[in-house]
Order: structure tokens, then sequence, then C-alpha cells
């Protein structure tokens, strides 16, 4: 299909197809090599550019997952579009030189487009920003002081996209929570050379589609589905893009009810629920990385089903609800009955998730992720606690893991051993051999199985450690 | 002057605006072909037959190789002691071990089609553990290569205490932001151009000319920088350099061949992994009165680089520590895994690891804190070691002639296990300083207090020293060739043996070369690599980049300059000696010459402004197989503290506060020191904490991209990272008294593990015998242990 985008401040059509993703078209394609490949799984940040559109501003993204259908009416700045027309160095580039911040430089172009999306947003938080982004010679240490002495220098002009430009029609992320599926602009018509792409402009026209076209494949942020393409070597088929559907972009934050569109980001969601979750927000800035983030969804991440999601197990213990469409079928069901077992979930052919929507309130809320490295890693176990404690025992649990078990899951029998005793050691204790009832964990390389039940098993113990004041998180520990 | 200034890395404006050209990134003549190899999916066995058919009619398909179709030797190997087979002529070896090769019209056209290949195979059971490749006695070299000094049995015998234990210590895998890559370029005559991620050119020269059955003079390799490299380029590039030339004489075009990441890491190898069993004995104070170590290294199915890596584990297992009464067995165990290769340190890391486990373990039997027992085990202090003096040779020519020994004392001989002699040991000062700057005494004594009171985060602090050999251990690598060009406009180009993988080489030589000719670093450029440049170079490797091709580079420019200064003297009727290159200038007596007038007018008077230099290492002497004589020039020294905490419930844990002093002898370049110093603590300290290769029972490598394998991350660098140059000369004549600095800073990584054991020893009792890489699992297990 056709896509006009902007590419480095100049607007540029091309017919791109479902299965081609912009880091190849940009190194063989437009002979833009400064943008790297280091593992082609959004695991290293050497592609990092930035995409930038009327509703989510500017952000970093990995190139080896955005397909160039993802981009039409969007505007991609990569690195060699961070320097001024006349060559003058961006902030961030110069600061980069005078601190040392490269070594053999090929993270560091996409590292220094990380920095520059840090810089034009004013974030500070240097370690989540730089997630992402692997150097194997640094240590970083030269990348986080250039990135500090660039934060007081302005944007440049030329970093600015005119916003006359952004098709809005067709990117548009609807950060309000207006109705636009009644008068919404039509689809992209697939033509009869690629009749495999379909690009809805709302739930409804996708929800019409989906129904006619069940073998096809829903790509929202295509952090995951992105990796058959990269490393399945898999041609998509037939593929319908849903960054275009504003309306399953909502977030509806209520008194009582949270409810997020499935098209919601990962970094939207996170901001959303700084105020009403801090506990989840803290808990979703170990979710992958920035650039990861800002293209991945929250009912991509739901439903692709994986027992070691970020979300799940977070959203089951705030007891989330799932929303279902198929046609103009609406169904509605808890979040941990859709996860049936290990790739297979309650969706029927042509059904998708519409929403997931949870409590506005959870202040016994706890998440835990462990992996072997902090950031931007797969847990190995996580474990969500949402306990209500009142006069000193427990009144109501809600726990849930990842990676104990093919799905995410409910500890069902400790719930049951906690529930409307008295919040003590003893009881936490109590309740410990109820963790192997509920789990048969694995052995991975991420962890033995029983690494995994006593790991599990210390979360509970370090929750209520947490409730009488105990220190029990290292990264709260200073030197 | 140019040496010692803090100057950027030369591409530094070239890598932030993404101008810097990498192998993938260079511009190829139309109709290039890409490759890939098809993957035998078994860990060991025979291939019975191969159906091709699917990859030959996959589209883009150009050609399918197999063994077959290879015109000259099929063999990849780097050492003329062992073969291995660029595609297997039938017997499988490993999971990820090249079958076939792909020729296709682009890069994912060769991926795919390499995945349709059918093998009918007969597999064996794989040889994988340590146990297994000791039961099968499948090793190199005819049995376990020992050194040993005095008799430590008996002097165990006469210890107060003896102490035994074991310790595994995983692998590391490169990781090398940019995979292995290789362009072959099709000349006329037959001849072959190839450009190459590599650290040793002259080998990818020698091995493509072994291929094509040509003379070397017909192979041309160069390389302008790699994406990282740490001994992952050392020898692993040859498969693709092979593959590529051999493909573009096939079809007459040019070839690219990259591997994607996963590729990359199933075919190539990685840091030997080992276990160091020791037995201990000591005195009351803790003193080492004798020792016995067991090496058992997984060397994988190849050679390749094993045997000097292992020597080198061996020539580090006393690190720091005087041992008088000492064994080291060797056991160099073959495996049915990716075949193990260099990584910065090159076997020296897992041989000190050895060590720094058995301080720490006397220091828990005694109970003596780690430090003392460590200090009470070390080297003597060098004469001088404090004020730099003691040198061997003067630091400039101005100074006294040279070994004017006249005025030293005569230090009291001590040698190493392998009796070389330590004539500059300094770290009786280094760490005296940085005991004091870290404020370790009154941070332990806190650590303690803290642990006292909390009982689910409990801290730890390690101190640890390095004390690392520079040179090639194989004597005849230990030399340098360089090639300086002044043109008559005043501009110098340069070229030396060297590669650069990142670690700011390129740099340094260029301020040697500024320095020479007293002129602005601006005036020096320095291009690719080049076999034609400079022949029969050795790997950029063994930290010996600067400090052999800075020499040889000095060796060029003095050439010129003494030439440009003898006909200036003669015009001016001075001295040679008397013209002095300084500040862009050329003065002689009372005349002051712009650099360029100086220049233009040598050239007019028919000098020669070209010069080839050459250096060899000197004093270098060793037996690898008695185990004995200098097989280093000298000796570079560090050392860190590491603090630490761990959640006893989780074992999750997190490097708090690092410091380092390390010694850099007279930097080059003390920014670029830095960064090497920094950026290697923080690689040890993800060999032993968070990068864990995991193999499954069937030989698959488990752990085979970013997703599963994890590099240390920006939030993973200590939060307080102070690092320090010991700031006095090498007390050899090196370049201007500098000393290397490439490898011996991974191993001050070595503090964060003893840092952690030092937290989890706070749980218990027992000591914890953490293995590493000390991953949450193996944390919390050490903490499990310790709690009894």
């Amino acid at each position: 299909m056709e896509i006009t985008f902007r590419l480095n401040g100049e607007t540029i059509q091309v017919n791109g197809t479902a299965s081609q993703m912009l880091l190849d078209w940009l190194r063989e394609d437009r002979g833009l090599t400064g943008t790297k490949e280091g593992c082609n799984e959004g695991d290293c940040g050497a592609c990092t550019v930035l995409l930038s559109d009327a509703e989510h501003g500017t952000r970093a993204i990995n190139a080896c997952l955005v397909p160039l259908p993802q981009l039409q009416g969007k505007a991609v700045r990569t690195v060699e579009g961070l320097s001024g027309p006349d060559g003058a160095l961006h902030p961030v580039q110069q600061a980069m030189i005078e601190h040392h911040g490269s070594q053999c430089g090929f993270c560091t172009p996409g590292i220094t487009v990380a920095l520059a999306a840090a810089h034009m947003t004013g974030r500070k938080d240097h370690d989540d920003q730089l997630a992402g982004n692997l150097c194997r010679c640094t240590g970083y240490t030269p990348i986080v002081r250039a990135a500090e002495a660039a934060a007081a220098l302005p944007v440049p002009d030329w970093m600015n996209e005119p916003d006359d430009f952004f098709c809005s029609e067709i990117s548009s992320g609807g950060l309000a929570t207006g109705e636009r599926g009644a008068d919404s602009p039509p689809a992209t018509v697939p033509s009869a050379s690629d009749a495999a792409v379909f690009l809805p402009r709302s739930s409804d026209q996708l929800a019409a589609w989906y129904l006619e076209h069940s073998g096809a494949r829903l790509f929202a942020g295509g952090t995951d589905l992105g990796l058959q393409v990269t490393k399945g070597l898999r041609d998509l088929g037939q593929v319908a893009f849903l960054h275009g559907c504003a309306d399953l972009q909502t977030i509806d934050i209520g008194p009582e009810e949270i409810r997020l569109g499935a098209g919601v980001t990962i970094s939207r969601m996170l901001e959303a629920m700084r105020a009403p979750h801090p506990v989840l927000a803290d808990f979703l800035t170990r979710f992958a990385s920035v650039q990861i983030r800002n293209m991945a969804t929250i009912g991509g991440n739901i439903a692709n089903g994986s027992p070691i999601g970020d979300s799940p197990p977070a959203l089951i213990a705030l007891g989330a609800i799932l929303h279902l469409r198929r046609g103009d079928d609406r169904r509605s069901l808890p979040l941990e009955s859709f996860f049936l077992e290990y790739g297979r979930q309650d969706r029927r052919p042509g059904e998708f998730v519409e929403a997931v929507s949870f409590p506005a309130q959870a202040p016994g809320l706890a998440c835990y992720k462990i992996s072997k490295r902090f950031d931007q890693d797969i847990s190995a176990v996580c474990g969500c606690f949402n306990l209500t404690i009142e006069a000193g025992t427990v009144a109501s649990a809600r726990i849930a893991f990842g990676g104990m078990a093919g799905i995410p899951a409910r500890a069902s029998a400790v719930e049951a051993a906690l529930t409307g005793k008295p919040w003590t050691d003893e009881t936490v204790a109590a309740a410990l051999p109820a963790f192997a009832q509920d789990f048969t964990p694995l052995s991975d390389m991420r962890g033995s199985a029983g690494y995994r039940l006593l790991a599990a098993q210390n979360l509970l113990r370090r929750y209520f450690a947490e409730t009488s004041g105990a220190v029990t998180n290292v990264r709260e520990v200073h030197p | 002057m140019s040496v010692a200034r803090p100057l950027p890395h030369d591409s530094a404006r070239l890598h932030v605006t993404g101008e810097a050209r990498y192998v993938d990134d260079i511009p190829v003549p139309a109709g290039c072909l890409h490759l890939a190899f098809g993957l035998s999916d078994f860990a060991a066995g025979t291939v019975a037959e191969m159906d091709l058919d699917a990859v030959r009619a996959a589209p883009g398909v150009v050609a399918v190789l197999t063994a077959a179709d290879l015109p000259g030797h099929n063999d990849i190997s780097t050492t003329p002691a062992f073969h291995e087979e660029l595609l297997s002529t039938g017997e499988v070896h490993y999971l990820g071990q090249p079958l076939f090769l792909v020729v296709a019209k682009s890069h994912i056209a060769a991926r795919k089609a390499a995945r349709l290949g059918k093998v009918t195979k007969t597999e064996r059971t794989p040889i994988l553990s340590v146990e297994e490749a000791l039961a099968a006695d499948w090793r190199f070299e005819d049995g376990p290569r020992i050194y040993q000094r005095g008799d430590p049995e008996a002097a165990i015998a006469t210890a107060s205490r003896v102490i035994e234990g074991s310790i595994e210590v995983g692998g590391q895998e490169h990781f090398y932001l940019e995979g292995q890559a290789s362009l072959a370029l099709p000349q006329e005559g037959g001849d072959m151009v190839v450009v190459c991620s590599t650290q040793h050119p002259s080998e990818i020269q020698h091995k493509v000319a072994e291929a094509l059955g040509l003379p070397m003079n017909a192979v041309r390799v160069e390389i302008r920088r790699m994406g990282g490299a740490f001994g992952g380029k050392e020898s692993q590039g040859t498969a693709l350099a092979i593959a590529c030339a051999i493909a573009a004489r096939r079809t007459g075009r040019a070839c690219k061949m990259r591997y994607d990441r996963d590729d990359d890491m199933m075919v190539t190898g990685k840091r030997h992994d080992i276990r160091v069993d020791y037995r201990v004995g000591i005195d009351d104070g803790g003193r080492i009165l004798g020792i016995a170590f067991d090496h058992y290294m997984r060397c994988g199915w190849s050679l390749d680089l094993s045997l000097p890596v292992a020597d080198r584990a061996m020539l580090h297992a006393d690190n720091a520590y005087l041992l008088t009464d000492v064994r080291i067995t060797s056991h160099r165990l073959r495996t049915n895994m990716q075949s193990a290769t260099a990584f910065r340190g090159f076997g020296g890391p897992q041989g000190m690891v050895g060590i720094e486990r058995v301080m720490d373990h006397i220091a828990h039997v005694t109970g003596r804190d780690p430090l003392d027992v460590r200090v009470a085990n070390f080297y003597a202090e060098a004469p001088g070691a404090e004020d730099g003096g003691g040198l061997s040779a003067p630091r400039s020519p101005e100074a006294s002639p040279p070994e004017d020994i006249s005025k030293q004392k005569k230090p009291p001989v001590q040698t190493t296990p392998y009796g070389m002699e330590v004539e500059d040991f300094c770290l009786h000062g280094l760490v005296a300083e940085l005991v004091e700057t870290s404020e370790y005494r009154a941070r332990r004594a806190a650590i303690a207090a803290w642990n006292a009171t909390n009982g689910v985060v409990k801290r730890g602090i390690a101190l640890t020293p390095v004390k690392f050999g520079i040179s090639f251990t194989l004597t005849h690598l230990n030399q340098a060739g360089a090639l300086v060009h002044v043109y008559h406009d005043g501009s110098i180009h340069l070229n030396h043996g060297g590669t650069e993988m990142g670690q700011g080489l390129f740099q340094k030589v260029a301020q040697v070369a500024a320095s020479r000719f007293g002129v602005d670093i601006g005036r020096v450029k320095i291009t690719a690599t080049d076999t034609g440049k400079v022949p029969n170079t050795s790997a950029t490797a063994a930290s010996s980049g600067s400090d052999m091709n800075g020499m040889a580079v000095k060796a060029a420019c003095d050439q010129i300059r003494d030439r440009i200064a003898a006909f200036l003297a003669e015009r001016y009727q001075a001295k040679p000696a008397a013209v002095r290159f300084e500040g862009d200038r050329v003065e002689i007596g009372g005349e002051s010459l712009p650099f360029e007038t100086a220049v233009e007018m040598a050239y007019q008077a028919r000098i020669s402004l070209s010069a080839a230099g050459f250096y060899k290492t000197p004093k270098l002497a060793w037996d690898r197989i008695a185990g004995s004589g200098r097989p280093f020039f000298y000796f570079a020294y560090g050392a860190a503290v590491t603090e630490v905490a761990i959640d006893t419930l989780t074992g999750e844990n997190r490097i708090l506060r690092c410091d380092i002093l390390h010694d850099a002898g007279t930097s080059l370049n003390p920014a670029l020191d830095i960064g090497q110093i920094e950026g290697g603590y923080v690689q040890g300290a993800g060999w032993l904490t968070t990068e864990e290769l995991v193999w499954d029972g069937s030989g698959r490598l488990r752990t085979h991209a970013p997703s599963t394998y994890k590099i240390p991350a920006c939030g993973d660098r200590p939060e307080v990272f102070n690092v320090a140059l010991w700031d006095r000369a090498n007390r050899e004549d090196t370049i201007y008294r500098s000393k290397a600095v490439g490898e011996p800073p991974l191993m001050l990584g070595i503090s964060a593990l003893m840092a952690l054991s030092d937290a989890v020893a706070a749980c218990g009792p027992a000591y914890p015998a953490l293995d590493a890489p000390a991953t949450a699992e193996r944390v919390l297990m050490a903490v499990t242990r310790v709690q009894g």
C-alpha cells in the first residue's frame, strides 16, 4: 500500500507491505545506515528512531519492529536528522562527544536518539529512559553524564515537526474520550494488489471486517507480533493495523472504575496510572523499555496470552474485567478466565479485545517482578498481591502470578489460606505450603522450578514485611 | 604535547551523527549477493544426507554450497594444530554448526532459504558437562597441563588449617553490538579484497588466501572499525570471510554475510566457563603456605584459542599473591558446544576468580577482614613503586642513561609460580590509597551495623586487586608495524597494524604521532587497518594494541622527523639535535618555520617523507610446556571496592557503589583510559552477576538473544562510581611510559561477586560458596545454604 510520512523533515511516499520493517527500509532502500541492527527484536535499542504524531508528540521507538504501514501520517526522525540543516550538532550529540559517551559507536546512534527523545520531553530519569539501549563498551556512566550536561540546553528548532503535517484522522490517538466511531472517516480501502493490509479507523470498522476475516492477524503495537517477521521470518498474511482505531485508545478514569481501550499504549497507561494506582505505574516501568512501551498496547499484552506477560498478573490481582467484541456482540469476563491454558485463550474467531476495566482504588496492591536483570527483562516470577486488611484481619485477598504456570493465574489456595485470618507472621507462614497446591512451575533458562516456588512464597513474606515497615527492596537502599 | 590529553575518541563525531561506517554500512556494488549458513539442529552425530532442493528453489537463491563445492581447504581454524571445517563433511560437533551455505539476492532471502534444508542424521549423545568430558577423557592435549613450584602438599601438611572448596564460574557471550560481518569484493585476475569486522586482518588474509588457493599477496583485508569485539572477533570472523570470498570467486559478484543476532550467538564461541577446585593450607594469620588448584575449562568442540586461554588462567592463578608452594592443574575439556574463544582477559579472569574466592574463603574461616587477608598475602612492594621511581630505563632520552640502577636498592627477588620476577608490584600503596579514598573501613563498620538491624536487605562490601600480565604468551606475536606518510602540505597519514574496536587505539596512536612531530592532532589522519599497508600483523588483543602499535608509529615518525631535522640542520648550519618540533612549528636555532613549510622544503630537497616503523616487545622468554620464564613484559595493576545490597527473600541484588584506582602508567589519554576502566568493570560485573549462558540437555543454547541473555543495562551501573588513575610511570620502557588498559579493568568486576558473597555471609554462619553468575537465584540459594 502507499504510505505517506515525514522522514527527517521531508514528506515522502512509499509503497510498503505489512512485513516490511522500517529499519530494513531505512538501511537498504533509503541508504540511511546510521540506524543500526543489533538484535532485530527490540531488545538492544541500536535501531532507535523518533516517531511523532499530533496525539503522542515525539517518542522513541525501535525501528526493527515497526512495519511501514504503521507510519502512515506520522513523522520519523533518524540519527541523520538530529543535526541541524547547517550541520550544527544537537545538544545531546555535542554532549556525547564531550563526555566520551561513545566507544565502539555502534549503539551510539540509538543512544543518541533515545537521549534526544528524553531531552525533548524533559525526562531526567535516565536509567529508565535508557533501559532499552544496550551499550557493551562504556558502562553507561559517560552517557548519563552527557544526558545530564545536555538537559539544560534548549531543543533545537529543527527538531519540531510541523503540526499541520500530521494526518490526525489517521493517526489519532484519541486522548479525549469522545465517540469517534459513528463519524469516523473511511478506512483505507485495500487495493487489489495488497489486500493483505487493512487500516480500520474505528472499532466498528474493525469488528465488521474481522468477522469476515477471522483468520487475519491483528497488529496493534507489533512488539510481539513483529518478531514473527524479524525472527520467525514469516509473512504475516492478512493484517489489520489497529493504530488508526481512535476509539480503542481511550482512557476513562471514573470514581469507581478505570477503563482502558485495548489500543492504549503501555506508556500512556503508565502515565495515567500515576495518580490512581502509583504502585501499578511503578510496576509498569519494569515493562520492557521506553521504546517498547511506546508501541505496545495493553490489549496486545493481554490478548497474546503469554504466561510471562507483565500486565496480566497485576490486572488479575486488581480484579480486572476483560471486554471482548465480535461483530456487534459484546461480552465481559474476569481477566483470569480469559486464559484457558498455555497458548489458548477464551476468544472466538472474529472476536477481539476491546477494553479492560478494573477498580479505581486498590491501596493494598503490591507488584513484584523477579528477573535476571532489573530493567527490560522477562520475569522468572511475577507476583501481584491485593489484600484488604480490616481490623488486623485479611478481609479479602487477590493474588496472581506470572511465570508459575502456563498462564497468568490466581493463587486461589493461598488466597483461601489467608482470607479471614489475622494478618500475622503465623498466618503467612501457614499459607506458604498452599503455593505448591496452586502452582507446579517449570524449570527453564529464567529460573528453576525450585527457585520459582521459593521466591513466590517469599514474595508473600515480603508483602507482609512491607506492611510492617521493613526495608525490603534493594532499589530503596542507597550508598 | 598531544600525548596525555583527554581527547575524545577519534570517531566520536561520526558516531553521534550516524556517519561512522561499519561493514554492513559500506555501499556495495550493484548485484551484491548475501549469504547465510544452514545450521545443524543437533549437537553430535553425523549427517547422512542433506536434501537442499527446497533451499535451492526458494525465492532469490542464487547458489547453495556444501562442503563438496569448496575449492580449497575446508578449514577455518586459526591454529594449524586443529582442523575446523567451514561446512561439515558429515560430522556434527555442536548445535549451530554450519552445514551448508546459501547465496541469495538479499539478506532476508538467504536467511529464509537457510531454514529449508532437510537433514537426515544419526545422532550421538552429546558430551556437555565437565563430568561427562572427564568420564570420556575427551580433552585437548594428552592430559592436564600442570605448573608446579615447591611442594604444595608438604606445605599444606604443615598448615594449621586446611580449606577446600570449589567455585563454578559461567562463560560469557561477547555481545558486541555489531554482529560478525564480512564483505568480499572480487578483483581482476582473481584477487580478492575482503572487508571484515575482525581484530585480526592478517589472519583473515591468510585464511582467505588458503581457501582460495592464492598467495597472501592476492588478498587484501581492511577494517576501519568494529562495533565492539572484546576478543569475539579475534578468530571467529574467518567463517564469514572465507564464505564470502568463495562465493564471490564462484559468482564473480560482491558477497556479504552478517550473522543475525541469534545465529551469531548460536554459531560463535564465548568466554570459557571454569570450575576451580582448591585446597589450601594457611597459617594463623591467614597466609597461604601451600595451595593446589584444579582448573576444569570447557573448551567446546574445537581447539581455537583454548590452549593459550587456559594457560593464561594458570598464569593468573596467583593474581596479586605470593604463592611459594603451589600446583595448578589445568584440564582443557572438549564438549559438544560452541568452541569457546578469546574474551577480554583471555583466561586471566577465570584464574583470578579462583584465588580471590580462596582469599574470601580464608577470611571467612579465620574471621578476619578479607582485605587484611589479601594484603597479608600480597607480593612485596617494589622499591620506588610509590613515587613512580625504579624505572628500568629512563623516562625520556634527555634523562639519565638506560638501566642506571646505581641509585636503586636491589629488591629481594620474588617470583610468580612460573618463575617470572615481580619487579613492579605497587598494590600495597595503591590499595592503601583506595582504602582511604573509598572509606572502606568506615563503610564496612556501617554495613555491619545495617546488617545487624535489617532482616530482609543485607549489604556487603569487598575490595579485590588485579595484577594482569601484559604481552601475548605466544612470544612471536609481540611485534607490530606502522606506516607513516607526511604529505608535502604538512598533513600526516598514518596506518598501523592495530584495529579499532572502540577502545580508542586510533586516537592514542594518533596522539603519539602528533607528539613526535609536535603538531596538532588535527593534522593526523588514520585510515582503515589494511593488510596492504602493514603486513604480518598480530591480532589486536592481549591489551597490547597501544603499547606495540604506539611504539611502531613512534619508530616510523622518528625516522621521518630525523630526516627532516638532518636536512634542516644542514640548510641552517645547526646540529640536528638542535632542531625541535613543537607547537606546529620547527625550530632550528634562531629560525622558526611552520611545520608545513619545513615539510615542503624537505620535499623540494627530495627527502623521503614516508617510513615504516617496527617494534618487538623486549625481555620476553617463555616456555609454556615447562611453565617457566618471562611471558610478560610487565604487569598492570588496579583495585576496586564494590558495595552491594541483596534481598534475602528473592536474591535480587544491586551494586550500590564502586570505587576504583587503576594503574594505566603515564596515561596516553586519561579520558579513554577511564572509559576502558568504567566499561571493563561493568562488563566484568555483568559476567559474574546477570549474564548467564544456559544450554539444555540436548546441547541447545537457550540464551541466544538479548531477550534471554542479559548484559548490564544503564540502571545496573553502580549508583556511585568513582574511578581514578594511579598516575605513575611504567617501570618498563613502553610508549611514553604508559600501560595497557584494555583487559585488566574487567577483572575489577570480581569485587562485585565478592561483595555479594560478603552480603550473603551476613545471613548465617556457613560459608556462602557463591557460584557465578550470581543471579538472584544463586544468591537466594546461597542465603538458604548459610542459614543452614
